[in-house]
């Protein structure tokens, strides 16, 4: 049943939003690739699953967990990325020093995991199933679509209409600029990585419940897939990474749902490859302009 | 005094750029920094306004050290640097880049709001939604200065307004500018225009090669042989 596969592609379409906007955010703001972001995701969800088997309730330990990987966020800034940029050639470093921190993490929840596949406990979350028209929704994935529709509506707002969104985008623009008009381009900083992380753990503690499985390793195909959404939708554009995303999760569906075992991954990479070839700037425009984020 | 500068010495990509400089900027006053290209004008303005890190010397910006503090907290007191090449946050359409601007007032009032931004400026009101990179290079100007006064300056820096721009709208932005000044704003305004400027100031500074080499009243400079050799076109 398509609709049905539909409806599976766009749930998972919408986390890979959650975890591309983050990234995208971090590049629209400081032109810089935050390869760490994996990892970050990885410590939302340990840090959910550790808070639950210690007895908190589950929406308490999402809480963490998303709180949780937003501090991470902004350490990573504090240690890695600002003493970079106050030498003034922080690109190439920035991606190198990104991967460092991300092999830190991975291996600190190695450690602690045992290099085990962590499960939330039995019934965790409640398992329910509607059906209508003769397809089926989980709760679960209710409260997906719920939560990424909230956030992302959240993030616009907060982009297009608060101060701290001005200023978010001045110092995206022009970041002297912005400083000659009062932005404290360090606190623009502070917050989108704690946004960026924030999203980014949340992201983290869905898909380990949505898969029950969490383990240290799981940011690594999020971290590759972002990169395709990124792409296509343009380094930097918001519109663009939700477009890309949903649209990601949902060929991916279909094609495991009707094609042979392994043409999905083919198939995404070869999109990416054709949008490189004619859209080299993504499909909403992005790295190559001048802004980064909020511009539409 | 709103400003005074004393024995300021700073580099810039390795090259002394400033070697002592010794300014004053009365509480009402407009004083013209002049020089040629390559004296250090620039680099004396992005020093005042924190963006080249003071080496040695003394800034006082209403009797305060400013000369540790970064750009935004220099901002956010009072003292506004509109920079040459106009800077504009070019996606941003023309109301939010004056929006942004509002920031700087921090913890101060100030009388200064849209309204009055665009009564002085009445083409920016006919673009306030447009993009301020589709502005021409007269109105970006004039957005650059509506975009500081809407932070409440208490001290304008200048550097070079009439770049680029044809006489007609220099005329405008200069009679602004002597406009804000007779309201009580102290301004300091660098360029390469000496004549405008000394027109326009009451009091200047000449600079070469990282020092001051001449100052006075605008008009004895004006007539002064070596100031109208130079700087004056003969």
């Amino acid at each position: 049943m398509i609709a049905q596969q539909l409806i599976n592609g766009l749930v998972s379409g919408a986390v890979y939003a959650l975890f591309a906007l983050g990234f995208t955010l971090v590049f629209g703001v400081q032109k810089l690739l935050n390869l760490a972001h994996g990892g970050v995701f990885m410590a939302g969800a340990f840090i959910a699953y550790y808070a639950v088997v210690s007895g908190v309730p589950f929406w308490a330990a999402a809480i963490l967990g998303t709180l949780g990987a937003g501090l991470i966020s902004v350490l990573i800034e504090i240690v890695a990325f600002r003493p970079l940029r106050a030498r003034g050639q922080a690109e190439f470093a920035a991606i190198v020093a990104s991967i460092g921190v991300d092999l830190i993490l991975v291996s600190i929840a190695q450690r602690v995991s045992d290099t085990k596949v962590l499960k939330f406990p039995f019934g965790t979350f409640p398992i329910e199933f509607y059906r209508f028209w003769g397809l089926r929704i989980s709760l679960l994935q209710i409260m997906i679509l719920a939560i990424v529709a909230v956030l992302l509506a959240a993030l616009v707002f907060y982009l297009k209409k608060t101060t701290f969104g001005r200023q978010v985008r001045a110092v995206a623009i022009n970041e002297k600029a912005a400083a000659l008009l009062g932005v404290n381009a360090k606190a623009v900083y502070f917050q989108t990585f704690f946004i960026s992380g924030a999203l980014a753990g949340i992201a983290g503690v869905l898909i380990g419940l949505s898969f029950n499985s969490i383990q240290f390793l799981m940011g690594e195909p999020y971290m590759l897939r972002a990169f395709v959404v990124v792409v296509i939708g343009g380094l930097g554009s918001i519109p663009g990474a939700v477009f890309a995303s949903l649209m990601l999760g949902v060929m991916q569906t279909l094609s495991v749902a009707y094609l042979p075992n392994g043409v999905s991954e083919m198939i995404i990479f070869a999109l990416l490859f054709v949008v490189l070839l004619f859209w080299p700037n993504g499909l909403f425009g992005g790295a190559g302009l001048s802004a980064g984020v909020g511009r539409r | 005094m709103k400003l005074s500068v004393r024995g300021l010495a700073a580099s810039y990509d390795g090259i002394k750029a400033l070697r002592g400089v010794d300014i004053d900027v009365g509480d009402a006053e407009m004083v013209a920094l002049i020089g040629a290209n390559g004296a250090g004008k620039s680099t004396l303005l992005n020093s005042l306004s924190g963006f080249v890190r003071q080496r040695s010397g003394e800034i006082r910006f209403e009797g305060q050290d400013i000369g540790r503090l970064d750009p935004h907290a220099i901002s956010r007191r009072g003292l506004l640097h509109v920079p040459e090449g106009r800077q504009m946050l070019s996606d941003m359409t023309v109301l939010e880049n004056l929006q942004v601007g509002v920031l700087a007032r921090g913890n101060r009032t100030s009388a200064w709001d849209e309204r009055k931004v665009f009564d002085l400026f009445p083409v920016l009101e006919e673009r306030k939604d447009l993009a301020a990179a589709t502005l021409s290079g007269g109105q970006q100007q004039m957005l650059a200065i509506g975009r500081a006064l809407m932070g409440g300056p208490r001290l304008l820096l200048l550097d070079e307004p009439s770049l680029g721009l044809s006489p007609l709208i220099t005329d405008q932005v200069f009679e602004v500018l002597e406009t804000l000044n007779r309201e009580g704003l102290a301004i300091l305004l660098v360029e390469q225009n000496a004549q405008r400027a000394l027109a326009a100031t009451s009091r200047a500074y000449v600079m070469e090669r990282g020092t001051i080499v001449a100052q006075g009243p605008s008009a004895e400079l004006a007539s002064n042989a070596s100031v109208i050799e130079h700087y004056l076109g003969g």
